[in-house]
This record gives C-alpha cells, sequence and structure tokens, in this order.
C-alpha cells in the first residue's frame, strides 16, 4: 500500500518551528538544575530530528542527531552547559529553521553557515565528551552458507511470563511461515499438573523447521523482541536434519499450533490492582492541552468572507426595513424586531469570528530575548529585556506585519538608545540598561510600547541632522516634541547613520510607512538622560474599520476614521481667495495643501453649487491635508474588500466595501492619496508659507 | 474490528499513524502524552498500543509500566515507538513491560508489517 505522506508535512513543519521556538527560549533562560527544562529542549530536537527522518528530510534528521547528541549529554550531566555551547546550539536552531524553511519551500537551502555550524557541532561532540554512543549492531554470526543447507532449525522455549510482554507465541509462527514452509512441533513436557497450572502463563515450548533460504538474522528478527524471555537456539537444517537437532525426542507433530491463553480468555484476576497515577499532573503544561485545533488559514479567512458578506446583507436589510417603518402594519413591526435581533447576532458573530483570528503577541514578542541576547553581546552592552503584556491579542494578519517594524524598533533602542555600561555608570545608573516591550488594548487599538532608559533622544543632535538635510530651515522654532517627530521623517536618515544594526538600510520613515500602511500610528517621547518611549498603536484587526463615508456627487468614498482630524464647513472664498489657486488653507496656525477630490477621482461636478464646502482635514504620511467633499455621511463599521485580489492595486485607494444599499464605495489611503493628489509645486509653495508664517509670529512675538 | 491507542507528542507523526491505521479499518485512540493515554486507556478496551518514548508529562515508559498495572492491559501489545535503537534503550522498555519496539523512521509499510507481530 502507498499512503502519500507529503499530507502529514505541513503538520510537521509546523510543529517543528514551535519546537524551534522551545529550543530557542530554553536555550537562552537554561537553568542547568531544571531537568524539565533541559529535557523540554531536548524532545523539541528530538522530535525534529524523527519527523524529518519520516517524512523524508534525512539531512535534516542528520544535522539534529549531532544537535540531540550534544544536548542529551548536557542532560545527563555529561557534558556542561557553556556559553560558547549555548552560542553553538543557538546557531544550531538558526540552521534547522533555515533548513526547514528550504524544506517548506521546497528549495535547496544554500546557506554555508549550514556546513560550517554542523563541523562545528562534530567537533564539540568529539572534542573533550565522552564518544558518541555508537549503534553497534547486534553482531550476527556469519551464515555459515553450507551447500546443504535447506534452512533452520528452531529451538524455542519461551519463558512462562512471556505473554505478559503482549507477545504471542501464535504470531511469532506465524511470522516464520512468512519466510517459508514450516513444521511445527510443540514441545509440551514442562506443562505442570492441571490443578497447578496458571492461565496466565505459557509452559509449552516449540520446535520448527523452517525451510528457507533466509538468513539467520531474518529469523532472528522475528523474535526480537523476546530475546531475554525465552530460550532460543537456531541452527543450521541440513538435509539430515536429524542430526543437527537437539537430542530430545521429537514430539509429535502438528498441523496447527495448540491453543494457548490468551488475554481474551483469561479470567480477571480477583485482586484488583490500584494504579499508583505517578506522574505529576504538571500544571504548567495542562494549559497546552485545553483541547484545540489546528485549523488552516484559507478556512478562517474563507468564514470570515461569508460573515462579511452576511453583514452586507444585514445592512441591506435593516435599511429596507427601515424604509418600511412607516407603513403601518403589524408584520413591519416584528420584521422590525426581528431586523434588531438579527443585527445584534450579526454583530456578536463577526466578534466571534474575529476572534478566531487574534493571537496573542507572545508570537511576537518571543523572538526579541533571542534578538536582544545576540545583538547585546555584539554591542557590549549590558541590557535587560522586560515583556509584559504578552498575552494581548491581535489579528494574524497584522501580527505577520509588525513583527519587522518592532524589531527595527528594538534594535534602535539597543544600538543608539543604551548606553555602553562605563557610560552608565558614568551617569549614576545601573550598568544593565533595560528595554521594556508592553503591549495592552485601548479601544479598537493595540498599543505596544517599546520602552528604554537610555540616554533618550539627543534633541540638539536632530535638529542638526534635520538643518543639513533640508527638512527645516535654521530659524524655524520647533518645540522639543516637535524635533523628536523629525526622526519618521523621510530623508531623515542617512548613510553616515547607519550602523551595522540598527542598519539595513531601514529608516525611521519606512518603520512609519510600515505601520501606517496597516493604518496604525507611531510616536515618541523622550527626555534626555532617562531615556525613551516609542508607541505604536495598530488596529486589532485588516478585515473591517472604522470609516467616515464621504459623498462626492453620488459616489460615496470612505475615509479612515484613524485619519480624520477634524471636519470643518469653508466658505469658498476662504478656498478661493489664497494665492496659488486655492491649494492651500489656513488651519489653525498652519497652511495645509487642499486636495479636491472631484479632481482627483474625476467626478462630474454636481449641479448645485454652494457658496460653502465641507473639508475633511486628515493626516497621513506625517503631513496634515485638507480633502474638499460635497456631503459627510454617517460614520459607520464597513468590511474591507481587497482591491488588489480583485482588480489590481490603485493609489490611494486601499479596498473597497458594499453598503447597505449594495452599492460599492471605495476606501481612501489617505497617504497615498496625498502622494497622487499633491503636486511637486503645491508642497514648495507649502514650504515657503508655512515658513513666512513663522516669520511672521516671531515679528508678532 | 481493533483498536488501536496511538500516543506521540508530534501531531504529525499521530496524523500519519491514525491515517495509516484507519486506512486499514483500525479504529483509532489518539493521545498527546503519556498521562492523556494513560486517562483514555481507562475507558477503551484497545487490542494494541502504539506509544512514542520522549514525550511529555508522562514519557512512554511511565506509560508503559503504568498500563500493565491495568487488568485490562495485562496481555495488551505495547509497541514503543523509539529513534532510540540503543540497548539499554530496548532494555528499559522491556522492563516496563513493552512488547516490542518500532524504530523510527518508519513508513507506514513498516508500521503495518511489524503491528502484523502482535495483532492478529
Amino acid at each position: 500500500m502507498s499512503i502519500d505522506l507529503s499530507q502529514f508535512i505541513p503538520t510537521f513543519l509546523e510543529e517543528s518551528f514551535e519546537g524551534l521556538e522551545v529550543m530557542e527560549s530554553g536555550l537562552l533562560n537554561l537553568d542547568a538544575n531544571d531537568s524539565e527544562q533541559i529535557n523540554a529542549i531536548f524532545r523539541a530536537a528530538h522530535s525534529i530530528k524523527g519527523g524529518a527522518g519520516t517524512f523524508g528530510f534525512g539531512h535534516i534528521t542528520e544535522f539534529t542527531h549531532v544537535v540531540e547528541t550534544l544536548l542529551d549529554e548536557v542532560r545527563g550531566g555529561d557534558r556542561a552547559f557553556t556559553p560558547s555551547l549555548q552560542s553553538l546550539l543557538l546557531q544550531s536552531v538558526d540552521c534547522i529553521r533555515m533548513l526547514l524553511e528550504a524544506a517548506r519551500d521546497g528549495v535547496e537551502c544554500e546557506s554555508d553557515q549550514i556546513g560550517t555550524v554542523h563541523q562545528e557541532l562534530v567537533a564539540e561532540l568529539e572534542g573533550g565528551a565522552p564518544a558518541p554512543a555508537t549503534d553497534t549492531p547486534q553482531a550476527h554470526p556469519a551464515d555459515t552458507g553450507a551447500q546443504q543447507q535447506k534452512g533452520w532449525l528452531i529451538h524455542f522455549v519461551p519463558e512462562p511470563h512471556l505473554l505478559m510482554t503482549g507477545n504471542e507465541p501464535i504470531l511469532m509462527m506465524s511470522a516464520l511461515a512468512e519466510l517459508g514452509d514450516t513444521e511445527l512441533s510443540v514441545l509440551e513436557d514442562k506443562l505442570p499438573e492441571f490443578s497447578e497450572l496458571n492461565p496466565e502463563e505459557l509452559h509449552l515450548a516449540w520446535q520448527v523447521q523452517l525451510f528457507s533460504d533466509c538468513s539467520e538474522a531474518d529469523v532472528r528478527e522475528v523474535f526480537e523482541w523476546v530475546e531475554d524471555d525465552c530460550e532460543l537456539t537456531i541452527t543450521p537444517l541440513m538435509d539430515t536434519a536429524v542430526e543437527s537437532a537437539p537430542a530430545e525426542e521429537p514430539a509429535p507433530q502438528v498441523d496447527t499450533p495448540v491453543e494457548q491463553p490468551t488475554a481474551a480468555e483469561t479470567p480477571a484476576p480477583t485482586t484488583q490492582e490500584t494504579p499508583k497515577t505517578a506522574a505529576k499532573p504538571a500544571a504548567r503544561k495542562a494549559s497546552q492541552e485545553a483541547g484545540s485545533i489546528r485549523v488552516g488559514i484559507d478556512k478562517i479567512d474563507g468564514l470570515i468572507n461569508r460573515v462579511g458578506e452576511l453583514v452586507i446583507t444585514q445592512s441591506m436589510l435593516s435599511q429596507a426595513g427601515s424604509e418600511l417603518a412607516e407603513q403601518d402594519l403589524p408584520a413591519v413591526e416584528r420584521l422590525h424586531e426581528g431586523l434588531v435581533q438579527l443585527e445584534r447576532n450579526t454583530r456578536d458573530l463577526q466578534e466571534e469570528v474575529m476572534r478566531i483570528r487574534m493571537l496573542p503577541i507572545s508570537f511576537v514578542f518571543n523572538r526579541f530575548p533571542r534578538m536582544v541576547h545576540d545583538v547585546s553581546a555584539k554591542l557590549n552592552k549590558q541590557v535587560e529585556l522586560k515583556l509584559s503584556g504578552e498575552q494581548t491579542e491581535l489579528d494574524k494578519t497584522v501580527m505577520e506585519k509588525i513583527g519587522d517594524p518592532l524589531v527595527h524598533l528594538v534594535r534602535n533602542s539597543l544600538d543608539h538608545g543604551l548606553e555602553p555600561p562605563e557610560e552608565r555608570l558614568a551617569a549614576g545608573k545601573d550598568e544593565t540598561g533595560i528595554v521594556h516591550l508592553n503591549a495592552y488594548h485601548q479601544g479598537g487599538y493595540i498599543v505596544i510600547e517599546i520602552k528604554d532608559d537610555g540616554r533618550g533622544l539627543n534633541t540638539e543632535r536632530i535638529r542638526e541632522k534635520a538643518l543639513e538635510n533640508g527638512l527645516i530651515s535654521p530659524d524655524q522654532p520647533l518645540a522639543e516634541s516637535e524635533i523628536h517627530e523629525l526622526i519618521f521623517r523621510a530623508g531623515f536618515s542617512t548613510a553616515a547613520e547607519v550602523s551595522d544594526l540598527s542598519g539595513r538600510g531601514v529608516g525611521m520613515d519606512v518603520v512609519r510607512k510600515n505601520i501606517e500602511s496597516l493604518g496604525g500610528h507611531v510616536s515618541v517621547q523622550s527626555e534626555t538622560g532617562k531615556g525613551s518611549t516609542f508607541t505604536v498603536s495598530l488596529p486589532l484587526t485588516l478585515a473591517i474599520l472604522d470609516g467616515q463615508l464621504v459623498q462626492i456627487n453620488d459616489e460615496v468614498y470612505i475615509v479612515p476614521l484613524v485619519s480624520v482630524v477634524e471636519s470643518i464647513q469653508v466658505a469658498d472664498s476662504e478656498l478661493q481667495g489664497i494665492a496659488g489657486e486655492g491649494r492651500l488653507f489656513r488651519f489653525r496656525d498652519e497652511y495645509i495643501p487642499i486636495i479636491h477630490l472631484r479632481r482627483v477621482f474625476d467626478v462630474a461636478s454636481s449641479a448645485a453649487t454652494a457658496s460653502t464646502s465641507l473639508m475633511v482635514v486628515v493626516e497621513g504620511g506625517g503631513m496634515k491635508v485638507g480633502l474638499i467633499v460635497d456631503d459627510l455621511q454617517g460614520q459607520q463599521q464597513v468590511v474591507i474588500k481587497s482591491l488588489e485580489t480583485n482588480y489590481k492595486r490603485v493609489d490611494g485607494i486601499s479596498g473597497a466595501t458594499i453598503l447597505g444599499d449594495g452599492d460599492v464605495a471605495l476606501i481612501l489611503d489617505v497617504a497615498g492619496l496625498i502622494k497622487i493628489g499633491l503636486e511637486p509645486t503645491t508642497k514648495h509653495e507649502l514650504h515657503r508659507k508655512n515658513e513666512q508664517l513663522q516669520v511672521e509670529e516671531e515679528a508678532l512675538a | 474490528m481493533a483498536t488501536v491507542l496511538v500516543v506521540d507528542d508530534s501531531a504529525s507523526l499521530r496524523n500519519m499513524v491514525t491515517f495509516t491505521l484507519k486506512q486499514q479499518g483500525y479504529d483509532v485512540v489518539e493521545a498527546g502524552n503519556g498521562q492523556e493515554a494513560l486517562t483514555k486507556a481507562k475507558g477503551t478496551k484497545c487490542d494494541l498500543v502504539l506509544s512514542d518514548v520522549n514525550m511529555p508529562i508522562m514519557d512512554g515508559i511511565t506509560l508503559c509500566s503504568e498500563l500493565r498495572k491495568l487488568p485490562a492491559f495485562k496481555f495488551t501489545p505495547i509497541l514503543m515507538l523509539t529513534t532510540e535503537s540503543s540497548p539499554e534503550m530496548k532494555q528499559k522498555g522491556k522492563a516496563a513491560g513493552a512488547t516490542g519496539w518500532l524504530v523510527k523512521p518508519f513508513n507506514p509499510d513498516t508500521l503495518l508489517a511489524t503491528m502484523k507481530r502482535v495483532v492478529r
């Protein structure tokens, strides 16, 4: 029979990646006296090795085997867990991860690191430690290969307790019969008197003539599990078989094996033995057992999509229902009640379904202990990483995308935030710096804080840098917090600034861009000498969105509520009275550019020309703009439908949704909109105007 | 049809074994560690136990000796699925009452062939 093993590979990979996490976190905090901990690490390696072998990844088995052997020695107390071994084992975890990833992607792993680490592991294993236990296969006597041999004569005398090991002679005899023709004799001379017969014990013995050209090893294999529970002699069966047979008188031959007592026939013992519960309940692992199932993410996405459709249908019904409400009919009353209930149930259902995709942020946080360990070693800094709020949940999709920006922020704290030990001591601080990752829910958002107790942002240097790069003008008065915000501006991070660590050519502006593309926001608070806190807030899910509905002619667009600063009514004269064809507007103490959505989306102008316009002030990509719209409609939660998967990517649009009346409405991407809606000349003008404004203000002061 | 208790902390291996057995018409009871297996064993009539050795909470060796204390499991074949083919490990298993072992990695065919040695 053939079974396609590939169907089990995804599960194998998934649990192996989890196993690697266990190994990694275990290795980082290994307490040599905690045997359960080292056992857990060993088990993880062991399972990866076993599974890899089963599912055809021999090279992973080979690599992991060496790791496992080392761990086994540590576990057995035969090898000291030194920092160098720790680092080597951590590197091995990386290698296994690479190998598994390559296996998952169906490619060859090309990293040189694998070979190097493997060599180091082997060297470690061979040097200064007991030689690895090699499996010496049992030395079988060489097959006699006698010309006249026609098979084997087997003399099998089991111990009385054999049945209690679960082995059954009848099955062994059938196994022999598969090797060739057999002639069985039952030797019953050891059978006790009937009165002394214990039905649970076995007192029979067998002599078997096996006519086969199989090897002695083949025969031994049949008795492999009972070697120690029987007397077994295997001798070549020559043509003159009787000569080599034991001296005993041959017993009468039987064709069928005799019946022997088996478990089924055995009467239950009269004394009931209460099994001792030897194992401890192991409470801390118990949580993993709380019934859970693995489900493919595509199934969940499918479910969420369906529920999304349901929400849309429900709002269509609600709308139709409210139109009927004017008719005074008893049926309408009942319909209305039903609709209210439907709405509530739909909302509950949607929340429940969304919760399925929610995972604790510990999935992201878990990578930091290792990273902090590695980076701080490289920087020669002493760092303590504190994690809190790891159980705070957020959507899996958001989680996948927030990993990199967070890594960058943490690296930044380690590299630029925390001072070297000497500097910290000189400043009267503890030698060990603290980086604290914290997560909590606030409104519909998850807030993640990256806090360090380092030197804080250097306001003066940021200012100089910003001047150099032309982000600000020399006489521009800026509050401290405004200067801090400059680090997020595109063009702030320069090549000179990029170190080996926080480097990777990614600046804070990219971090902000990534976070904003998730509908989130990042800010920084800093105090010189005391440290900085970066605060990232993200929507809990990317599947729904709180939106402000705006109307242009007959078209409805949705502005994400998170981007909206304010909605105001402005007189047309205010818009046109400004030079540059009404492209700038004075909003409080700054000028903001104006974007006419009508022009961007090329919507025909409505017939009625009012003397006032509505302007929605929105913020995105680090700047504010005013969007001119015809009308404001309500605010509502909408289900996001991807435009990319259904059509193609469109600048300025992040997705679409279906409204209660069945119409499709586009969801605006504010940052993208600013990019396409603003002409370069407007930007220059804005810059000039704002500078002018400051000069005026200073003159006034 | 015969019922097999499959004990392994690795879901992928458990899936593979279960799938193989079910395809052959066996009934399968699964457990992720020894403790869970012991609990399930108490309410089930099993014809065979296939158990991993290295598992959290309760390992396969302990499970084996605990099972042997249950009257219903006195004669039940218990096969250890193990990557360790060292004599000591086999000895430990035997001492705990294991019937035999099956060395990992194994494929479905080996599994079924081996099972024939203990299940009618």
